[in-house]
C-alpha cells in the first residue's frame, strides 16, 4: 500500500486510537497510561516499532528515550516482531516438576527454532517463560494470551496444529 | 477455564461464589452481592476498620501483615488524594489463586476495593493485573462497567453521597512489579524499581498520596468478612490467623489444584488427604510451603499447621499459598538452580547484592549441577546467600537468598554428590515423566 507522504497511514486502528484517547484521561497523571498503551499497541501492530514508540511518547507526553527505558524493563514488550502465534512455555518450578522442560524441548524440535526464535514463515515464535500462574495445572504454556494446561507432548502437538490451521486466516 | 478443586475439608468463603455465574452482576446480587458494601456504608471508617481487625485477616500476598492494622495506618487527614491499589500481579512461582478469583468472582474484588476505600475515605481504586492475565482483565473490566451502570461506582455510590471510581490496569511482564512500591512505580508509567521506605505506602504511596495496597485475595475476602461478621470469619482459622485461604497444590501430587482450606490446616493432611499423596508410590522429599521464595521443608517437617505463625516457627513462611511438592526423584540442586535462574532473571538490577548475588548464585549452582563444582562452591553459595540477606534494597534479594540457604543446609549431601565431575546423580535414575492426563 502506498500512502501520500503528507498523509501518513494511521498507525493504529480507529478503535484503538479512540481507546488511547480515553486512556490518558483515566489517571491522575497521563503517564500512567504508558504501559497499557504499549502493550495494546504491540497487540495490534505486532511489535513496538520506532514509529509506534514515537506516537506513544507523543500521546503520553514523555520523551522517546523514556518510553524505550520502560519497554526494556517489561518482558512482554518487544521491539522486534514475534511470530503470529507466540508460544510461551513455562519451565518454572511447578512446571519443571511435571515435564515443562520436556514440553519446551518438544516445541523446539517441532517448530525447528531455538528459544526466542521465530519460524521462517513467521507463524510461530517460541519463548521459555517464568511462572504464568497455572502451577496447579502444570505443565502449562500460553499462546499469545490463551492458556494451555496439563500439557503432554501429544497435547501440545494438537495445540500447535490447531494454531497452524488458523495461520492463513 | 481454571477451576477450583474441592475436598470435604474445604471451607468455601472466598470461593463461595465460584462456578455460580457470579461474573454477571445480577447473579452476584442474588448471591448476597454488594450487601457487604451497603453494610460498610452504615458502619463508617472506624466501624469498618474495627470489623477488619476483628476478622484477624492477614495479607494473602506473602508477608501476612494484619489487614485491619494496615488500613488503620492511613492518616485521616491528607492534603493529597488517597488511593486503594489491588495487587493482581500474581507472579510468585507456585501461585495461581488470584486467577481463580478474577475468573469467577470479579465483583468481590470490586466490593473489597470499595470497602477499603470507604475505610480511609479514598475516592479512587486501581486493580492491577499482570499482563499475561488479559482474559481476566477483560472479565474484570466488564464487571466494573456493570457496577458503574448500577450506580455502585462513580458519583454518589448507593445514593450515599460518596464518590468512588475504579480503574483497571494491565502490567506487561515483571515479577518485581508485584513488590508494592515497584507496583506503584509501574502504575505511574515507569520501570518497576522499588522505592525506599519509610515512608510506607499508607503515608506516601501512589502519586504521593496515602495508599492501601493489598493482594487481590485479601481484597476479595473483605466483602465476605462483612457478609459473615469479622468475629465469625476469625473463628474459621487459628489464633491471630483468621479465616481461610486459597492453597495452590502443585508439583508431585496426585490431585494438584487450588483448594480453600482453613488457616492452620495441617500440611501433612493437605498433601496426603486433600492432594491425594505422591503419585506412583513415590516418597516425599520436600515441600516448598508458600511459593518459590519460601524455604523448603523436609519430609519430616510437615506436621505443622499452615498459618503464618506456625510455618514461621518451622523456619519458613506461609507466603503466597503456593504449596509445591517434591518427590524423592527430584534433584534438589536442579530445583535450587531453577529457582535461582528465576530470581536472576527477575532482579531489577537496582542494587548490587541482588543483581550480582543472584547471578553468581546461578553460575555456582549451574557449575555444581553440571559436575564442575568443588567443595568450596557449596561454602561460597551459603556465604553469598547469607550476605545478601537483609542487605538488598527490596525483599526480592531475601526471597532469592532464603530458599537457597535452606536447600544447602537441608540437602547438603545432594550438593556433595554432584561434586568432582560426577554431575547430577538424579539424571540417571529418573524415570521417564509419567503421562499426565
Ligand atoms: C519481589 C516481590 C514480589 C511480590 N509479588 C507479589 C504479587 O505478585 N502479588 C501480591 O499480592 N503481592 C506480592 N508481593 C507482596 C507485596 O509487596 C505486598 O506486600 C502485598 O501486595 C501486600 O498485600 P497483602 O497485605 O494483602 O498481602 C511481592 C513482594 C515482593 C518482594
Ligand atoms: S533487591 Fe533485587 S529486585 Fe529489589 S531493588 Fe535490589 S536489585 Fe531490584
Ligand atoms: S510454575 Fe509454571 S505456571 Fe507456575
Amino acid at each position: 500500500m502506498s500512502t501520500q507522504p503528507s498523509q501518513p497511514a494511521a498507525l493504529f486502528s480507529p478503535a484503538l486510537a479512540a481507546r488511547f484517547d480515553q486512556f490518558v484521561t483515566l489517571y491522575p497523571v497521563k503517564r500512567s497510561a504508558l504501559v497499557p498503551m504499549l502493550l495494546y499497541a504491540q497487540d495490534e501492530t505486532g511489535y513496538l516499532s520506532d514509529a509506534v514508540i514515537a506516537e506513544v511518547a507523543e500521546r503520553v507526553g514523555v520523551s522517546e528515550l523514556e518510553v524505550r527505558n520502560v519497554i526494556s524493563y517489561y518482558s512482554l514488550l518487544r521491539t522486534r516482531p514475534a511470530g503470529k502465534f507466540h508460544v510461551q512455555v513455562c519451565t518454572n518450578i511447578s512446571c519443571m516438576l511435571r515435564g515443562g522442560n520436556e514440553i519446551l524441548e518438544h516445541c523446539k524440535k517441532k517448530l525447528g527454532v531455538p528459544n526466542k526464535g521465530v519460524t521462517s514463515d513467521g507463524v510461530f515464535s517460541l519463548e521459555e517463560v517464568e511462572c504464568i500462574g497455572a502451577c496447579s495445572w502444570a505443565p502449562a504454556a500460553q499462546v499469545n494470551y490463551d492458556f494451555h494446561e496439563n500439557l503432554t507432548p501429544e497435547s501440545i502437538d494438537r495445540v500447535l496444529a490447531d494454531y497452524r490451521g488458523r495461520a492463513g486466516k | 477455564m481454571a477451576t477450583l478443586s474441592t475436598h470435604p475439608d474445604c471451607v468455601p468463603v472466598v470461593s463461595y461464589r465460584f462456578g455460580k455465574g457470579a461474573t454477571s452482576i445480577d447473579r452476584y446480587l442474588e448471591l448476597e452481592g454488594y450487601e457487604a458494601t451497603r453494610k460498610a456504608l452504615t458502619l463508617g471508617p472506624d466501624g469498618i476498620i474495627n470489623e477488619m481487625k476483628a476478622s484477624n485477616l492477614r495479607g494473602r500476598g506473602g508477608a501476612g501483615f494484619p489487614t485491619g492494622l494496615k488500613w488503620s495506618f492511613v492518616p485521616k487527614q491528607s492534603a493529597k488524594p488517597k488511593y486503594v491499589l489491588v495487587n493482581g500481579d500474581e507472579s510468585e512461582p507456585g501461585t495461581c489463586k488470584d486467577r481463580l478469583i478474577f475468573e469467577h468472582d470479579p465483583h468481590s474484588v470490586i466490593e473489597g476495593t470499595i470497602i477499603a476505600g470507604l475505610s480511609v475515605q479514598a475516592k479512587m481504586g486501581f486493580i492491577y493485573l499482570r499482563g499475561e492475565y488479559r482474559y481476566l482483565l477483560e472479565i474484570t473490566e466488564k464487571a466494573v462497567a456493570q457496577a458503574y451502570a448500577k450506580g455502585f461506582l462513580g458519583k454518589n455510590i448507593f445514593g450515599s453521597g460518596i464518590d468512588f471510581d475504579i480503574v483497571t490496569q494491565t502490567g506487561a511482564g515483571a515479577y518485581e512489579v508485584g513488590e508494592e512500591s515497584a507496583l506503584m512505580e509501574s502504575l505511574e508509567g515507569k520501570r518497576g524499581i522499588p522505592r525506599i521506605r519509610p515512608p510506607f505506602p499508607a503515608v506516601v504511596g501512589l502519586y504521593g498520596g496515602p495508599t492501601i495496597i493489598n493482594n487481590a485475595e485479601t481484597i476479595a475476602t473483605v466483602p465476605h468478612i462483612f457478609r459473615m461478621g469479622g468475629a465469625e470469619y476469625a473463628k474459621l482459622g487459628t489464633e491471630r490467623n483468621g479465616g481461610t485461604r486459597l492453597f495452590c497444590l502443585s508439583g508431585h501430587i496426585e490431585r494438584p489444584g487450588v483448594y480453600e482450606l482453613p488457616m492452620g490446616y495441617n500440611l501433612r493432611k493437605m498433601i496426603y488427604e486433600v492432594g491425594g499423596g505422591i503419585p506412583n508410590g513415590k516418597k516425599l522429599k520436600a515441600v516448598v510451603p508458600g511459593g518459590a521464595s519460601t524455604p523448603a521443608l523436609t519430609a519430616d517437617e510437615i506436621d505443622i499447621g499452615m498459618d503464618f505463625d506456625q510455618v514461621g516457627k518451622a523456619g519458613s513462611m506461609l507466603g503466597s499459598g503456593g504449596v509445591v511438592v517434591l518427590d524423592e526423584t527430584t534433584c534438589m540442586v536442579e530445583f535450587a538452580l531453577r529457582t535461582m535462574k528465576f530470581y536472576a532473571h527477575e532482579s531489577c538490577g537496582w542494587c548490587i547484592p541482588c543483581r550480582e548475588g543472584t547471578d553468581w548464585l546461578k553460575k555456582s549452582l549451574t557449575r555444581i549441577h553440571e559436575g564442575g563444582g568443588v567443595d568450596k562452591d557449596i561454602v561460597n553459595i551459603r556465604y553469598l546467600a547469607e550476605n545478601m540477606l537483609g542487605r538488598t534494597f527490596c525483599p526480592l534479594g531475601d526471597a532469592a537468598a532464603m530458599p537457597t540457604i535452606a536447600f544447602v543446609q537441608k540437602f547438603r549431601k545432594e550438593f556433595e554428590d554432584h561434586l568432582e565431575g560426577r554431575g547430577c546423580p538424579y539424571r540417571r535414575v529418573r524415570e521417564p515423566e509419567p503421562a499426565l492426563v
